[in-house]
């Protein structure tokens, strides 16, 4: 017991480098992208119509003339007392538009993912079962088209049948538009996530399927498997008792590894339906050099991400035996 | 009336449990681009196992030992095909009844613990995962008999220890009473005494009546606990003989036995040249053919199976 607190204790210590790691290199991306914020965000015209004074005035405000390492350093200083500073952008506390845009978010990854996951993990098992007939050739062609097809296409591709020309779904956004927060309807907003949501689940599918058929083949090929026909089981025995115990874990990692690529999707996707997220508060926060909110988003999804991930490792650690009771016997 | 029709029944029950007649089993197998070929691996393999006895089937790696046991109990992969006749307690072994039989009246003891699924413990795998009461009870009984404790049931197969493997393995094929249990390398890498003990195990099984086909590549353990040895080479039986015989190397019927006999520690460590040829070069006659110093024409023909001093031998040289 005592090897695995110092093993979570060293992980999370990871995780905490990690983050310091993944905020130097966003600050450092954004410092050195030739992107001018007055520019972008004032704009040309209206910079030009100012007295040098007003833009002396602004461009402290976006910390312009600033060296790098103080500006990161004071922005540090101030996270780890935990303020995360104001955006710049919404002129909002960074913590409140994160907050904001995380729940539109996060209901429509949960969606995705629970979606890609089970769906993905049923046809890894059929494909995986049926390998070389016509049930594994359909489902891998499937899978691979769709892992090589970009998510914003796939996007564009669904808002064009689905919003443009059936008229089924809005074209966009979260809400309806011109219309006041309080009469908003929680099918108005099902409805405006239904293809985001879709469009990620799709691309998120393939991956899971491709991965589950891989360990379904060689539990299939297993000597145990071989084992359980010689005992006369039948097909469902043989299901419950060995394919889904040998093939849950796999999947259990792979779904919790997948929260990265539905958060990375969620950044093009949100983009294309004009979604208030977090994907496109990034977009915003990084084209307009809005750092106090690009740092915050960064972290926060680093965090989730990495989250994710150990959360796979100690669940592992729990179910399977062998590292489990191996472990208690040390 | 229904007491003497069950008596005559068991009069009548032939001795041979399993008779396996003209075997061959083949594989479709893609030769280079898309061109699809058979590769028969065994072929014309005759072996007979009696009740309450141990027939050891013995071989050298890669003469297809395995597939023997995979064929009679149906487990062959989708793209091998089966020829030739096996019949079980005097019927037909068909597809359907294998189907039936596996598992129940017909059992695996696979060679290693990696037979046995790495993630359920020992308890529900004996007992396929049946829940009621009556099939934990007898998976206690059976852990007894083989004086495992219960807590064992509990174990997952990494935590077995070596001297509890070999009886776990065991231990599977009694969830029914097996009429015919084939036992496929259950002794690799086991020293002796291990070994021994783990014979015991299927001697026990023959006293109780079952028939044992005991497939191994260790010869000098077949004649000490067997009672028939059956030589496999080449993906065909060349001799049938009672353990007893390998006491005397001029008791032995073919000349591949009779190298394997002088190859023995005991008998001169002697080894002939050459090895076994593989499945796609197999000669049309005898598989031994190019190797026998009594080699003739005759044997480059398909050499008949014949019966010669209680045993049998496919050798177109042996006498009375």
């Amino acid at each position: 017991m005592k090897g695995y607190g110092i093993w979570v204790g060293r992980k999370v210590v990871r995780m905490l480098l990690l983050l310091v790691g993944v905020s130097i290199a966003a600050f450092v991306l954004v410092s050195v992208s030739p992107v001018d914020p007055l520019q972008t965000n004032v704009g040309q015209v209206a910079l030009g119509s100012m007295s040098q004074e007003q833009i002396a005035k602004l461009e402290e405000y976006w910390g312009v003339g600033e060296s790098p390492l103080k500006r990161y350093l004071s922005w540090a200083g101030d996270f780890v007392r935990g303020d995360m500073g104001v955006s710049l952008l919404y002129r909002q506390e960074v913590s409140h538009v994160i907050g904001v845009k995380l729940k539109n978010s996060l209901w429509l990854m949960a969606a995705a993912w629970v979606l890609s996951g089970v769906v993905g993990f049923i046809l890894g098992i059929v494909a995986g079962w049926n390998q070389g007939r016509w049930p594994d050739k359909l489902i891998k062609g499937y899978s691979l088209l769709i892992a090589s097809t970009p998510a914003f296409w796939l996007a564009l591709v669904l808002l064009m049948v689905f919003a443009v020309w059936l008229g089924w779904l809005p074209v966009g956004l979260s809400v309806p538009i011109g219309v006041e927060a309080s009469g908003v309807t929680l099918w108005d907003r099902v409805r405006h996530g239904i293809l985001p949501a879709l469009t990620l689940s799709i691309t998120g599918v393939s991956n899971i399927a491709l991965h589950t058929r891989e360990k379904m083949i060689e539990v299939m090929e297993s000597d145990y498997m071989l084992f359980a026909r010689a005992r006369g089981e039948s097909v469902w025995a043989m299901v419950k008792n060995h394919v889904l115990r040998n093939i849950s874990l796999p999947a259990l990692t792979l779904q919790f590894g997948s929260i990265s690529e539905i958060f990375g999707g969620s950044v093009l996707v949100e983009q294309i339906f004009s979604y208030p997220g977090l994907g496109q508060a990034a977009v915003t926060a990084g084209l307009g050099s809005d750092v106090p909110l690009l740092l915050g988003i960064t972290i926060i999804s680093a965090a989730i991400v990495f989250g994710g991930n150990l959360a796979a490792n100690l669940l592992y650690g729990i179910i399977d035996p062998r590292i489990r009771r191996g472990a208690a016997k040390q | 009336m229904e007491i003497e029709e069950v008596k005559d029944r068991e009069e009548r029950e032939p001795e041979e449990l399993l008779h396996i007649e003209h075997l061959s089993v083949s594989f479709e197998q893609y030769q280079g681009g898309m061109e699809k070929g058979d590769l028969q691996v065994i072929r014309d393999l005759n072996v007979t196992i009696r009740k309450g006895e141990i027939t050891a089937v013995v071989g050298a790696s890669g003469s297809g030992k395995s597939l023997l046991a995979h064929a009679v109990l149906g487990i062959l992969p989708y793209n091998a095909t089966r020829r030739g006749k096996i019949n079980y307690r005097g019927q037909e072994l068909t597809q359907e009844r294998e189907a039936k039989l596996r598992g129940r009246e017909i059992v695996l003891v696979p060679q290693s613990i990696g037979f046995l699924d790495p993630l359920m413990k020992i308890g529900p795998q004996i007992r396929k995962g049946k829940k009621d009461k009556a099939s934990r009870k007898r998976v206690d009984a059976i852990l007894k008999g083989y004086s495992l404790k219960p807590e064992v049931g509990e174990l997952y197969p990494f935590e077995l220890s070596g001297g509890m493997n070999r009886r776990v393995l065991v231990s599977t094929a009694l969830m029914e009473t097996p009429r015919l249990v084939i036992a496929d390398e259950p002794t690799p890498g086991l020293e002796m005494k291990l070994a021994r003990r783990v014979m015991e195990h299927f001697r026990e099984l023959a006293d109780q009546g079952a028939g044992v086909l005991l497939i191994t590549h260790d010869l000098e353990l077949a004649m000490e606990t067997a009672d028939w040895i059956v030589v496999f080479y080449g993906g065909t039986t060349l001799e049938e003989a009672r353990a007893s015989d390998f006491q005397e190397e001029k008791l032995l019927r073919h000349p591949y036995t009779r190298a394997l006999w002088r190859a023995m520690p005991q008998n001169g460590f002697a080894a002939i040249p050459g090895t076994q040829p593989y499945a796609a070069h197999m000669p049309t006659g005898c598989p031994f053919g190019p190797r026998c110093s009594r080699c003739t024409e005759e044997c480059l023909q398909p050499v008949p199976w014949k019966e010669i001093r209680g045993g049998r031998v496919r050798c177109a040289h042996t006498e009375e």
